[in-house]
């Protein structure tokens, strides 16, 4: 296709030259640049279609067009060494090796990602019946884009394996502790990081992780209390895939047509009982959905949900709602969550020791509410009692919450790094308002480092700066008046005319054009500059900053029918 | 003709050029190649596989959804888990006993201190705490409706070592009928664990109560469960305590010195690797870092080679002088992982810079740490000096404001350590009804917070600026009536009609404390705004009482006397939506401190300064109707119920120790209450009894005692309309009414 164009464009230049001398002179300028612009065009159109193409190529010769089924195969000796299961007393300083992560100017940790490989035990089964998952692939590529990346291994301060532990149901446990080991820098575990949502098997569904690990970080969904290591570990979000089929568009938050909406299907008869309580209490403030026992064919039932015989549709109909009921299930972390909040709807988490995913960082008291799972019948009563301001706030910070840190797999990944970042690098660690401010309150508060009402002590009294042009006279008179003030420290008087020297010392100026000038910002000409200066401003700005208010400040006794001599500033006012 | 050449040869330079460009592009492709090669050297990225959009799902939405539903019912995982999760493994939901704080809010969190035996004489620092337990809004004396149990047995020395060592504890907290294994119990305790090792034992089976200790190691603490405090001395006031030192904000920050340290090297034993090797990074210059071996008893027995060299150094600089003028702090572990260093360089601005490794920082359920202190990994001490080199002078300001923030919030008093522990728990206890982490971190601390009132942030007045929003357009009046009805003429007739006719106004509440009952609705005249009229029962705190009708934001607080104009109203109303943390009102009072009489003075007379606003014309923020009912403790609303007096004082008092600012004054026409008293009332004006102002000065004496310092402070200025008494046109002057004398 490009060689086409590049012929045909050949023949017509090397034409055009022996057409021009027919034409006339005046004609002839108007030739060359069409010459010249064809050419021009053709040239760049050339470079456009060149230059992509023999990139990839580049490419193609290089490792990057493969199939994942292209990856190494290892098959793992049945004796090989199986890693120490989690030790719960690792802390950062503890199990964490720094001194790989280094002091560095952009206080940016370095992550490298080892190749991927296909390991099977001795007679070729794979150790996990999935292999690579389409998440996990994603957030491994996020990682190799972000500015977290290294590709080289001695400079690396964590390490994140290619195998893909996210969800334990596909693993054989034993094999994949076996393949961790072989990772030629496992280290006992010291700086890897492992990603898991669902963790624990049946019956008891462990909170964390069975793959015995050493030593290694565990970002995981669904830590209880008793198996996050506080510092140490990452409790990251159970990600719904939804989430990238579904486009739910922001709605204004607001009072909904449901109160409180329940939608999960594996809730436990005692407490589905419990909400059909509250329901039968409270009427049609309680939406409780449940699977859908006659779908017809075809249809996903993931995506559909019932109540008596009415169909809905899943996660659509958790917009409808104020309130979203999260319980726990078997596991502590629930995908729900994450449809919750791209629903705007306000999460009501009763899960006990349920650790919420990043809440390291994130202050989930402004995004949800958490009840304890005892309290389930008062959970109507404790709803109520928020009032609609807060359940707004609640609603956009939730929906907030999943735009930034639950919306794939890259938002996911590049939240837990940020987070281990902030902890090696506890000094250029993200703020409080950075992790748990929209967007919008970012642009609209005010947050100065100088927040503390200090009142300011008489000494060392301040710096006057005085901004001077070319009139003299107003300029002498101000510093006679302002070197009278006894807090006065400084005296800087910036000189503003290329055209003039400065006076020296205390010579006396005349200047006899000054006192005309006085009147210069009643210069017609002058105000319309300025308020073009404003608009110009905002625009910059994008909203009006300067705020209109109707006071000034004067001395408390100021034009008070009072003896003069007694105030402590008697000239304000006398001009 | 030449032309034609020129053009002929510009075609062919340009076709073969084209023809090199495309034929022979080997040049550029293998150029190309080789910076592509060398971009590979650099980034190989995480390939993009071709079949990247087959690769399965990590888990089917079947999967996600319904999930494994649990066999084990909720009730029978509870107790399983009160099984297991003991002890060493305590969690609220597996060691307390909710039942026991079952009635909502305050009441239902109640702190019951055992009584101290005979003869026995805990050390001063407990004294302390259980004073301030027992002054604290949540004591109580009867361990029925107790939450929370404190020991009366000191607990916060137990280094066998120790002077203050109490023995056989097992024994006797066993005789305890109350104790329960420890359920809902509170333990502080200061040091644990002795020579050489210092280990987190504290000599006794603590059982299922709650730890509040200095100095705890993440390791054993129990996330949600156990309280790390600071350590303090046995000098740490009992309240109030002093400012922090930083009075004022320089830029660029730096100080003299960039780093300091100034203590004891431990030649052996545990914490001696951090303190053997913090010389290293002294320069002399901007990092002074300087150790002595001279402490303990036979020093001289371990003493090395570096001693005697170091001891000279040491002396020639003084703590105080390098704490006030270092920028950061060095706070490495002693014997153990706290030190009193962390609070005295928190108290000067000196910004710690941490080397103790596994510390649980005090308070860390709720503090941020990470914006207030450097945390160092004792590994990396010879990376502190470049560390601190590369903090900008916008982060040091940050740092440095937040240390003074919570070091006023926090850790001032033994009152604030003590009353943030019970807080802290307290939020654990009504989880759904607590402070959530940016209450606590940002100013005035979580303490003045009371959630109770609301969790929402925009409901306070002191977050509207930092969240970006203002507060409503609209005000509640309250009218404080004592005299009895009598006349459609009398002042208070007058007032309803001015406040009512403003245009922000939206309610009007008359609070009813006249020895009179309540008249009819018929009496009142008919208002353009909701009249709502309560009883008060004669008390005179009842004024700021937390009124559910109260909708506003604001209030605006009278007294039926009151004279003012709609346009004074109005006028005071846009100054309070630009102060809404602060009183704005008109008549001013001022206090002084009498040296003759060592005791704070009240005077109500015009002077160039003042220090309080009186509420009988003034606007607030409702909140803090809630606070003063709230906070403030029983016996100082007592005394106000007592003297009929002082309840505005008590209000400024409260306002100014939340926001460290004076209350404001703004532009009034006449003096207030010059007017003659008005006929009917029986009552004479109260100002002009002697006995009333000398009530005010000893009012002002015993809550500066009670705050523990004195929250006024002074202001110079008076907010004023622009164009107020200036010399121009009446015509152009928006409030020109408050001109007219």
């Amino acid at each position: 296709m490009v060689r086409l164009s590049m012929c045909a464009s050949g023949k017509y230049s090397s034409r055009g030259p022996a057409l021009i001398p027919r034409m006339k002179t005046k004609h002839r300028i108007y030739y060359i640049t069409l010459f010249s612009v064809v050419l021009l065009g053709l040239i760049a159109t050339g470079m456009f279609q060149f230059w992509p193409h023999s990139i990839e190529s580049t490419a193609d010769w290089g490792l990057d067009r493969r199939s994942v089924h292209d990856a190494p195969l290892i098959r793992l000796p049945v004796a090989n060494p199986i890693p120490e299961r989690g030790d719960l007393s690792c802390r950062m300083h503890t199990c964490f090796d720094v001194y790989r992560c280094g002091y560095n100017p952009k206080n940016r940790i370095k992550v490298y990602i080892y190749p991927l490989q296909r390991f099977v035990d001795e007679v070729g089964v794979p150790i996990s019946s999935t292999g690579l998952s389409r998440e996990y692939n994603d957030l491994l590529s996020a990682i190799s884009d972000s500015e977290f990346y290294t590709d080289d291994v001695t400079r690396a301060c964590l390490f994140v394996p290619s195998i893909d532990v996210l969800n334990q149901n596909s693993l054989r446990i034993r094999e994949t502790a076996q393949a961790l080991a072989m990772l030629p820098r496992w280290d006992k575990g010291m700086n890897h990081l492992l990603f898991n949502m669902l963790p624990g098997g049946p019956p008891d569904y462990n909170t964390a992780l069975d793959v015995p690990r050493d030593r290694a970080l565990l970002a995981g969904g669904g830590f209880s209390t008793w198996t996050y290591r506080q510092g140490y570990d990452v409790s990251i979000p159970v990600y719904s895939p939804l989430s990238a089929d579904v486009e739910l568009p922001e709605r204004q938050p607001g009072p909904r047509r449901y109160f409180i909406l329940s939608s999960q299907t594996a809730i436990h008869r005692e407490y589905r009982a419990e909400l059909e309580r509250l329901k039968e209490e409270n009427g049609e403030a309680l939406l409780l959905l449940d699977k859908c026992s006659n779908l017809s064919q075809g249809v996903a039932s993931a995506r559909k949900r019932c109540y008596k015989g009415q169909v809905f549709d899943y996660p659509q109909i958790l917009q409808e709602s104020s309130f979203c009921v999260v319980l726990r299930g078997a596991r502590l972390g629930q995908a729900t969550l994450s449809d919750v909040l791209q629903a705007g709807c306000v999460p009501v988490i009763l899960a006990d020791s349920y650790i919420l995913p990043f809440s390291e960082v994130l202050d989930w008291k402004r995004a949800s509410v958490v009840i304890p799972e005892e309290k389930l019948p008062e959970m109507y009563t404790i709803l109520k009692s928020i009032p609609h301001r807060q359940v707004e706030e609640m609603q956009r910070q939730a929906r907030w919450f999943w735009d930034a840190y639950f919306s794939s797999m890259k938002a996911i990944g590049m939240t837990t790094l940020q987070i281990i970042n902030d902890r090696i690098y506890p000094y250029a660690a993200r703020t409080y308002e950075q992790w748990n401010n929209p967007p919008l309150v970012k642009w609209s508060s005010v947050n100065s480092p100088l927040f503390l009402p200090l009142i300011p002590p008489r000494s060392p009294g301040f710096t006057a700066v005085v901004l001077t042009y070319d009139r003299i006279e107003s300029l002498f008179r101000v510093i006679t008046e302002i070197s009278k003030v006894p807090s006065l420290a400084k005296l800087l008087v910036v000189w503003n005319n290329q055209n003039k020297s400065p006076p020296e010392g205390e010579k006396k100026f005349k200047c006899p054009e000054c006192t005309a000038i006085d009147g210069l910002s009643l210069d017609q000409t002058h105000m319309v500059e300025r308020s073009e200066c404003i608009n110009k401003f905002a625009s910059v700005f994008g909203t009006m900053p300067l705020k209109v208010v109707e006071h000034r400040a004067d001395p408390v006794l100021y034009k008070d029918d009072f003896p003069e001599k007694l105030k402590s500033f008697p000239n304000i006012g006398s001009l | 003709m030449q032309a034609r050449k020129k053009y002929v040869l510009l075609g062919l330079c340009a076709c073969c050029w084209l023809l090199l460009f495309y034929w022979g592009g080997g040049v550029q492709v293998r150029l190309l190649k080789l910076l592509g090669q060398q971009r590979g050297d650099v980034v190989r990225p995480w390939p993009d596989w071709t079949d990247r959009v087959l690769l399965p799902g990590y888990a089917q939405l079947e999967e996600l959804q319904t999930g494994p539903g649990s066999a084990e019912s909720p009730r029978q995982r509870h107790q399983a888990w009160t099984g297991i999760y003991k002890d060493s493994r305590c969690r609220m939901e597996t060691c307390f006993d909710f039942t026991r704080c079952r009635r909502r809010g305050r009441d239902g969190f109640r702190v019951y201190v055992y009584p101290s035996e005979k003869g026995e004489r805990g050390s001063e620092s407990y004294r302390k705490i259980l004073t301030s337990i027992g002054e604290s809004r949540y004591y109580t004396t009867d361990p029925r409706e107790a939450c929370l149990f404190v020991l009366g047995i000191d607990t916060l020395d137990r280094d066998q070592l120790s002077g203050q060592f109490v023995p056989n504890l097992d024994d006797r907290i066993k005789g305890y009928p109350l104790w329960n294994e420890g359920r809902n119990h509170l333990i502080f305790n200061l040091y644990s664990g002795t020579w050489p090792n210092y280990t987190e034992d504290l000599g006794f089976n603590i059982g299922q109560a709650i730890l509040a200790k200095a100095s705890l190691n993440t390791e054993h603490f129990r996330p949600g469960f156990d309280v790390s405090i600071p350590l303090f001395s046995k000098d740490h006031p009992q309240k109030g305590g002093e400012r922090g030192w930083l009075v004022r904000n320089t830029v660029p920050p730096r100080r003299k010195y960039l780093l300091m340290f100034k203590g004891k090297r431990y030649l052996t034993g545990i914490g001696s690797d951090t303190r053997n090797a913090l010389h290293h990074i002294h320069n002399g210059k901007d990092i002074v870092s300087l150790t002595t071996c001279r402490h303990g008893k036979d020093w001289e027995k371990h003493k090395d080679a570096r001693c005697d060299h170091d001891n000279l150094e040491y002396e020639r600089f003084d703590y105080q002088e390098l704490l006030h003028n270092s920028t950061f702090c060095l706070v490495p572990r002693g014997r153990r992982l706290g030190s009193f260093r962390f609070l005295e360089s928190l108290q000067a601005a000196c910004i710690p810079v941490l080397l103790s490794n596994g510390w649980e920082l005090p308070f860390s359920d709720v503090i941020q740490w990470n914006q207030a202190v450097i945390e160092g990994d004792e590994r990396l001490l010879l990376q502190v000096p470049s560390t601190v080199h590369a903090v900008g002078h916008e982060r040091v300001l940050a740092l440095r404001q937040r240390t003074q923030m919570l070091w006023d919030a926090y850790f001032s008093s033994v009152d604030k350590i003590v009353l943030t522990t019970l807080e802290i728990i307290k939020d654990r206890v009504f989880s759904h009804v607590s402070r959530n982490k940016y209450m606590w971190n940002a100013l005035p601390g979580g303490l003045l917070v009371l959630p109770e009132y609301s969790t929402h942030l925009a409901h306070f007045p002191f977050y509207y600026l930092s969240l970006g929003v203002s507060p409503g357009q609209e005000f509640t009046a309250i009218i404080h009536a004592v005299s009895p009805l009598v006349s459609q003429s009398q002042p208070i007739m007058k007032l309803l009609q001015v406040v009512s006719k403003s245009k922000y106004c939206s309610q009007i509440i008359i609070l009813w404390n006249s020895e009179k009952p309540l008249p009819p609705r018929s009496k009142w005249p008919p208002m353009p705004v909701p009249l709502t009229v309560t009883d008060g029962r004669r008390k005179t705190s009842s004024r700021f009482l937390p009124n559910v009708a109260i909708e506003t934001e604001a209030v605006l607080s009278l007294d039926e006397d009151t004279v003012l104009l709609t346009s004074e109203v109005n006028f005071a109303f846009l100054v309070w939506m630009s102060f809404p943390e602060r009183i704005v009102g008109y008549p001013p009072r001022s206090h002084f401190w009498d040296p003759v009489k060592n005791a704070w003075g009240y005077t109500s007379k015009w002077t160039n300064e003042y220090s309080i606003v009186l509420t009988g014309a003034a606007f607030y923020h409702r909140y803090y109707h809630y606070l003063f009912s709230h906070y403030l403790p029983p016996s100082l609303r007592a005394l106000v119920d007592r003297t009929s007096n002082c309840e505005d004082i008590l209000m400024n008092f409260l306002v100014s120790a939340v926001t460290h600012l004076p209350p404001i004054k703004v532009a009034q026409r006449k003096q207030y209450k010059e007017l003659p008293s008005p006929q009917g009332t029986k009552m004479s004006a109260p100002w002009a009894n002697p006995e009333h102002f000398a009530q005010r000065q000893e009012c002002v004496n015993s809550f500066a005692s009670w705050f523990g310092y004195m929250p006024l402070v002074h202001s110079q200025f008076r907010l004023d309309p622009l164009l107020f008494k200036d010399q121009v046109s009446v015509l152009r002057k928006k409030y020109k009414d408050l001109e007219r004398a």
